[in-house]
Parts: structure tokens; sequence; C-alpha cells
């Protein structure tokens, strides 16, 4: 497990260090002049100058980067110049929000989708099961910014059961957790579908192995037969899934965050892309590519925890 | 003597796109209690099936037809699901093909073999204990460390014996071996039928071993079932059937086996044509197509021709044969 | 000759999900093609005296904040979605399929390399990487395609790799190689044409996603120029008016979910078709 888990946050490492790499290189490569390209026209020249300084724009790329990472290790993502603040202050005060979006959002997505494809395989050919069956599908198709846009329509504009904007009172968790319902649900919903697919399929191939035989053969009771004995083994294609999906999870967060006005990293870069502010979007990507390939890494861990074959292998 | 299992002419029929498919066909066996009975037969004969069929576990797509299963004299082909699975593990219980896939993967041994004492009213540590003996019953170097490991941190051997275990914890009267030493080499074979020998004794079981290979039939079982195309054709003390057949099959299936050649040959002897089409059994003797022996009153169904008590054979040419 | 009932599209007829999907692909498709011809009102065309008008017999589907016509700006928006789809999805299948096969052909270190390309490459959350570069690219379909291919040519990449590496030591390949065939006899009449079921399906299934990529960056503001009647661009204008005027986004999200729902269907039915055993996990 040890090496397993090494080899897997080196390589979680080096992914993260080449995408940030080479976002950084074509950034400061592109034609004309990068203060102008990545701090727009509102800057002064003042901004401009002390931006060139900063970056070093004036030595060769390799040394731009190297001192880039320098940086970043030194824990200093760069300043916001607009804002007059370090990029880290406004990046680690937005992460948390998109951290409890993007977890909300799989909440929904494990509990319902896992409860839909194990209710589904086990009821094979029912009502429920074709129903569930054409959903799925109809969740995963559904465009997350669209479904955001519908529900924000429905509930808040048109219902009023939940608010409209923002992400709650600071401090007050019942408050949050209203907030965070719909939009949460909204990126959920296609994950929803997913998993259930994914239980369903991986859970009739596991009530179809030899080990289910025995544990029936041995006249477990079929609650237990299916939902731990095939649901153990079941679930773990899903882990696997999810943790891989959490990239399209904070994509459709973005969107969740403009649409119901939250806080978050997404709409700090969504933010600062319209206000030129690249410092900023540099420093957000930085922690969003992080955030993403370090929540895939801990998927990835947590599968070989629940699977023990995994262990050992590598 | 009593009789631990009792099957009569059971039928079971699969849907198929081609039509059902008679996969057993009348199938009569016995099984007296406290003794070993050999089910031999070539694969596609029905051997997997009768399993299923005696434990409830066939495919979706398959019906019992007709016939009884007795089990201590209770019938259970028509037993409910309820009583059934009170049945499985408790009175009978069974060991797989092969340990590869036939343990979960993801829950530890411990926990499979307490698992299956749910029925017991007993405290965790005491489950625990009764495991761990018995891991120890079956050979098992550190049962207690063993119960927390995988199945996949275990040799097959290993795996086999920790079926064996599973199987005989809870006592049962009867113990259904599917082909246990197939997957396994040769010299693990041999530890795995002497195991089952002494299970045996010990518990005083009934043992249904099922395989397809005669030379392990012969040193276990004291009596034997020959299958044909889902028929019995033959059935007998080892001795009795293996020594003197009465069934132009079980004769060539023992002129077949590769363990009794006594010289290397070119190629290995084997009976000619292929099994008839189970959706369409020919009528008369399911054999007919391929025997030697094959005469016109072969089109008519084969009686049961009593050699020596209880040997039988399925054979209008049963004294002929037998000799 | 084949019975029809056995050709591929047969038995996708035979398919009730599939028959849905062509019925709504087909319909998009020829609205795509004679929107010009279908539509009432010219999408361009500004009215301000019936701004924000609701649906009525005039304007199906009611009028943008600059009274143009919602319904006539829709259509427009389904030529838009589809050339974007079958430019980006063409594009990143193409160079997935040459990177996927020089992964499975190639030496240890190339596979090695390729696949440690492809894992980087998915660590960029589409839409974020897209706003990162749209402040870097001029605003244009072209940002869309090329955004569109980097985030997804991988992933054609990595299938067509997992499918030439399984038939490379295929026993049937193999003989093929001990009997002499070429190089370019076995990538072209084995490799590749057991390679394509997969690669379709795929194409099939990511061509929704690619449309949904377009809207979303144009709801953004980061994909068409400003007045281009993209779906994503129809959805953002409803959206500043959600409270007024639901009906754009009501009827803006529509034809996305019914062009996203036409397609994944599709690729479920194909994949049904093609490749059963597809069928389990993903």
């Amino acid at each position: 497990m040890l090496t397993y888990t090494l080899q897997r946050v080196a390589l979680a490492l080096a992914i993260v260090f080449v995408a940030i790499s080479a976002l950084f290189t074509i950034m400061v490569t592109l034609p004309g002049d990068p203060t102008t390209v990545l701090l727009g026209p509102r800057a002064t020249p003042e901004i401009r100058a002390e931006f060139r300084l900063q970056m070093g724009l004036d030595n060769p790329i390799y040394v731009q980067l190297a001192d880039f990472w320098g940086r970043v290790l030194a824990g200093d993502l760069g300043t916001d110049y607009y804002r007059n603040r370090p990029v880290a202050v406004a990046v680690f005060s937005a992460l948390p929000h998109t951290t409890a979006l993007v977890f909300g959002a799989i909440f929904w997505s494990a509990s319902l989708g896992i409860v839909l494809g194990a209710f589904s395989a086990d009821n094979r050919n029912s009502l429920l099961d074709r129903v569930t069956g054409v959903l799925s599908v109809a969740f995963i198709a559904a465009p997350s910014f669209v479904v955001a846009l519908y529900a924000l329509l429905l509930f808040s504009v048109t219902l009023r059961w939940f608010p409209t904007i923002g992400a709650g009172e600071p401090g007050d968790i019942g408050s949050r957790l209203y907030h965070l319902i719909l939009p949460s649900l909204a990126i959920g919903l296609a994950w929803v579908g997913y998993v259930a697919r994914i239980v369903r399929a991986s859970m009739l191939e596991t009530l179809s192995e030899s080990y289910i035989r025995t544990a029936r053969a041995f006249g477990l009771p079929r609650r237990v037969v299916i939902y731990n004995y095939a649901l153990r083994v079941a679930i773990l294609p899903a882990v696997q899934v999810l943790g891989v999906g959490i990239g399209g999870m904070l994509s459709a967060a973005v969107f969740a965050e403009i649409v119901f006005s939250r806080p978050g990293i997404g709409s700090l870069i969504y933010d600062s892309v319209s206000g030129r502010n690249y410092p900023v979007v540099m420093g957000s990507m930085l922690v969003a590519i992080g955030f993403f390939v370090t929540c895939a890494l801990i998927a990835d861990l947590i599968n070989a925890a629940l699977d023990p074959r995994h262990r050992t292998k590598s | 003597m009593t009789k631990t299992l009792e099957v009569e002419r059971l039928s079971v029929t699969y849907a198929t796109r081609e039509g059902g498919l008679q996969a057993l066909r009348e199938v009569s066996l016995e099984v007296p209690a406290g003794q070993i009975v050999g089910i031999v037969g070539e694969s596609g004969c029905g051997k997997s099936t009768l399993i299923g069929a005696l434990l409830h576990l066939l495919p979706e797509n398959a019906t019992r037809t007709g016939g009884s299963i007795r089990l201590a004299d209770e019938e259970i082909a028509t037993a409910s699901p309820r009583r059934l699975r009170d049945l499985r593990g408790q009175d009978m219980s069974v060991v797989f093909q092969d340990p590869m896939t036939s343990l979960n993967p993801v829950i530890s041994i411990g926990r499979q073999m307490r698992d299956i004492q749910y029925r017991d009213r007993i405290g965790h540590a005491e489950k625990n204990d009764r495991a761990a003996a018995m891991l120890a019953r079956v050979g098992m170097p550190d049962p207690k460390g063993k119960l927390s490991a995988y199945p996949h941190e275990l040799s097959g051997g290993m795996r086999q014996r920790v079926a064996i275990a599973m199987a005989a914890m809870m006592m049962p009267k009867l113990l259904i071996a599917d082909e246990p030493t197939t997957a396994l080499d040769a010299t693990l074979e041999i530890q795995i039928i002497e195991l089952l020998k002494e299970i045996q004794k010990e518990i005083g079981c009934a043992i249904l071993f099922i395989s397809h290979h005669l030379g392990v039939i012969a040193e276990l079982c004291d009596r034997v079932v020959v299958m044909y195309a889902g028929e019995v054709v033959e059935e007998g003390a080892v001795e009795e059937v293996f020594l003197r057949p009465a069934h132009p099959y079980t004769q060539k299936l023992i002129e077949c086996d590769p363990g009794r050649l006594k010289r290397k040959v070119a190629s290995l002897p084997s009976i000619p044509g292929s099994l008839p089409d189970l959706t369409n059994p020919p009528a008369g003797c399911i054999f007919r197509a391929r025997c030697p022996y094959a005469t016109d009153i072969c089109i008519e169904r084969p009686p049961r021709v009593t050699l020596t008590p209880p040997h039988w054979a399925a054979c209008h040419h049963a004294q002929e044969v037998h000799g | 000759m084949t019975h029809f009932r056995y050709t591929l599209l047969g038995r996708l007829l035979a398919d009730p999900m599939a028959v849905v999907a062509i019925v709504i692909i087909s319909g998009l498709v020829l609205a795509a093609i004679f929107a010009d011809v279908i539509a009432p009102h010219d999408f361009r065309a500004m009215n301000m005296a019936d701004r924000f008008a609701p649906p009525s017999w005039h304007y199906w589907l009611g009028t943008d904040n600059l009274g143009r016509d919602t319904f006539s700006r829709l259509l427009q928006g389904g030529r838009i979605a589809l050339y974007v789809a079958m430019t980006a999805v063409s594009i990143s299948a193409l160079i997935g399929l040459v990177l996927g096969m020089l992964a499975g052909f190639g030496p240890r270190w190339l596979d090695n390399t390729l696949l440690f390309f492809f894992d980087t490459l998915r660590a960029y959350p589409t839409i974020i990487l897209a706003l990162a570069l749209a402040a870097l690219l001029p605003r244009g379909l072209s940002t869309v395609i090329i955004v569109v291919v980097v985030t997804s040519f991988s992933e054609y990449g990595r299938v067509v790799r997992t499918q030439t590496l399984s038939l490379k030591n295929a026993e049937f390949i193999l003989a093929e190689r001990a009997m002499g065939a070429s190089f370019g006899r076995i990538v072209f009449h084995h490799i590749l044409p057991n390679v394509l079921g997969p690669f379709f399906i795929l194409a099939a299934m990511n061509l929704p996603v690619v449309i949904t990529i377009e809207a979303g960056m144009s709801f953004l503001g980061i994909g068409v120029p400003p007045g281009t009647p993209s779906w994503g661009a129809t959805l953002k204008d409803g959206f500043d008016f959600i409270r007024t005027t639901p009906w754009i986004i009501l009827s803006g999200g529509l034809p996305l979910i019914l062009v996203t729902l036409g397609f994944t269907f599709l690729g479920e039915a194909l994949r049904d078709q093609l490749d059963p055993k597809l069928r389990k996990g993903r």
C-alpha cells in the first residue's frame, strides 16, 4: 500500500507540475507585450512595471518558470494588482466555497446514485429499473448549467423554496447548507445518473460472480448478499469514476457559482478573466488543478483501501 | 440404511433461443448417510445443473420440470425460499470448483466465516474462535492470523482449504463438492482429497463429489454415479462400476482415461461422435449414436438393468457389456 | 445481400431509444440546414417596439431584450452548435487516433510519455481551462474549437491505445505477423477496423459534450462573438432577465437538452449494437 501511495502521489505531483508549467509557458510566450495581454488596458504604467519586475519578464523563459515555481513553493501565488492583495488570499478564501459545492455534488451523486443503481440491479427489468435507466441517461445528457438555470428559475424564482443568490450567512451552518442544496444538486444530477448506471452494471456483473453463489449457497440472507457482499464490490468502479469526475464537477461549479451568484474559485476566475487580472487567473488555475488532482488521487487511494486486491498489487 | 439425499426423476430444462434445452432428464440417484458418492461425466453432462437444482441456485432461465429431491427425508424441491435458506449452509453446504473466485475478494476470511454463522446467537469472539478452530482443523497454518487475511493473500490450495472449512463448519448432513480439485495441481489435489476424507469421518456427513477425474473418484468415493447428456446411465459401488462397467459409455470413459494408459500413444483415445442435441434429444437410448454395441432395440428406452445391487445400468445390452 | 434486419441501421431501428435519438437528431440537422427557410423572422432584426415580447403567434418563443425573435435565433444556434461539434470532434478524434496508435504500437518509453501527456491534459478542468485560454486568445469559434480539442483528444487517445494494445497481442494478429504481413497491412486491415467501433461510440458520446462546452463558453461570454445567436448566448441573455422574461431561458435550454439527449441516446444505442462488452462500466 505504501509503495502504491507513493507512486500515485509522485505521478499526481508530476501532473500538476507539467500542467501548470505548460500553461505558464503559453501565457508568457504569447505574441505581444505580456503586460498588455495579461493585465489588460486597465493597467497603469506603475502596475506594468511592477509586474514586469516581479515576473522577471526580461529573463529567459526557463528562468521565469523556475522563479515562478520558487515563489509558489514559498507560498506566494503572485499579487492581485487591482485589489492590492496577495493572490493566495483571494484564492484560499474562495476555495472552501467551491470545495463545499463539489463535495455536496459528490454527496448527491453517491447517495442517490448508489441507492438507485443497487435497487435497479436488484429489481432488474422492473418498471422502476426501466424508469431509472431512461432517467439516468437523461440526467447524464442534461448540461449542468441548463439544469442550474432551470432549477434557479423553478425553485428559487418561481416557487421561492430556495434562495437565489449567495452562499449563506458566514458562521451559520444551517443557512450555508440551505444555500448549498440547489447548486450542488444541479452539479450532481448528471453524476447521479452516471453512478446509478455504473453501480447497476457492476452490480449485475458481481451478482453473477462465483463468490455471490457461494454466499447464497451458505444461506446468507438475500439482503446481506446483495447489499453487503455484492455492493461492496460493485461500488468500486463508481468511486473511481467520481474521483475522475471531480474535474467535470469543477467545470460545472463555475456555472453553478455564476448562476447562483456564489463566491468560489469558478466565479473568481470568471471575474478575473473578465477584468484581465491574470495573476489571479493563474493562481486560481494552479489551485483548481491541484484540487482536482488531489481529489482524483484520494479517490484512487480510497479505492485501494476498499479493494484489498489493489493494495498488494502495484 | 438411511439416505441423506434421494433424487428421483429430476428434470431440468433451460429456456434457450433454440427451444427448451433438457439439461437433466429423469435423473435419479441416492447418497446413503455417511457415504461419499461421486458423480462422473464429461463437461455438458448436467453435473453443474444437478448441483444448481439441489441448492436451488439455477440460472433464471432454468426450470425444474419434474421430480423430487429429498434431503434426510424432507422434500426440498418444493420447499419455501425461507426453509431453503435455513437448509443451505446448515444442512447442506458446498465447496465450489475454483477457489480463486468462490470467496469474496473484498471481505476478510474471518468476516466471511463469521457471517455464515449468522443463525447462531453467539458472540463475535466465539464465532471467531470457532472459525479459527475450523481453519486449524483443515490444516491452515496460523489460523487466528488468517482470519484477518483476504482471499487474494492465500494460495489456491489454501483458499480451497478455507472453502472446505466454511462448508464443514456448520456440520452439514450433506456436503456437495463441485470439482473442488480441478483448479489445483496434482499434489494439492491429493491433500484436498485426504482432507475431505478426514472431514467426512469426523463430522459424519455424506459427501456428493462431482468430478470428471476417474482416478480421484476411485480414490475417494464409495459409490459412483455416471452421467451422460443429462441422464444417469450407471450407478453402483466404485469397485463394481470401474472394474466391470455395465454401460458402454462407462466402459468408453474408462478406456479413454489418460491415467490408465500404460504406454505412450500418438493420440489420446476419445469417444467418436459428439453429444446429442439436448433441445431435441433422440428417442430411446441417449448414447445410441456413439455406441459400438448399438442394435435396433436401442431405439426403445433402455430399462434399468440391475447387476449386483446397488449396481445398475440403463442399457439393453448391460449383461453383455458387464461380461 | 445482408438482410436489412441484420444491418446496423436495421438493428438500430429496432431499438426505441435509437429511434427517438434519430428523430431528434435528424430534426435538428434539418432545422439547422433549412434555418433560413423555416425562420419566421430575420434572426438579426431588432425590433425595439417588441422588446421582451412573451410567446405569441407572431413570436413563437417570444423576443429578447433587443426585440429579436428567439425562435429564429435558436434555429441559427443549431447551425453553430453542429458546426463546432463536427469540427472539434473530427479534429480531436483524428489527433487521438494517431497518438493512440502511436502509443499502442510504439516503444515502451513513447507509450509512457504519451500516457503521461494524456493524464496531464485530463487534469485541466475544461471550463476553467477555457476561461484561462479565452483571456489569451481572440474571442470566436476557433477558440472554442481549440479548447475542445485540447481537452478531449486525450480521451480518444486512451481508448485507441487500449484497443491497439489488446489487439497487438491478439492471436490472429500474431499469426498474421508470423506469416510476414507488413506493418501497414496489420494496421489498416486488422487494427483500424477493430478500433473504429469503440472510437465511433466515443465520438457520438462526445458530440453532446462538445455542444455543451460551446454553449457553456458562450454563456460565460468567452465563446462566440457578441451578437452571435449561439444557444449559450441566448441563455445568457435570458439569465440577465430571468425574473422578467423566464421564457427566454426556458426555450433557450430546450434545444440544448434535446440535442444532448438525442446524441447520448444514439451513443448508448450504438454501444449496445457495436460493442456489447462496453456495456458494463462506463
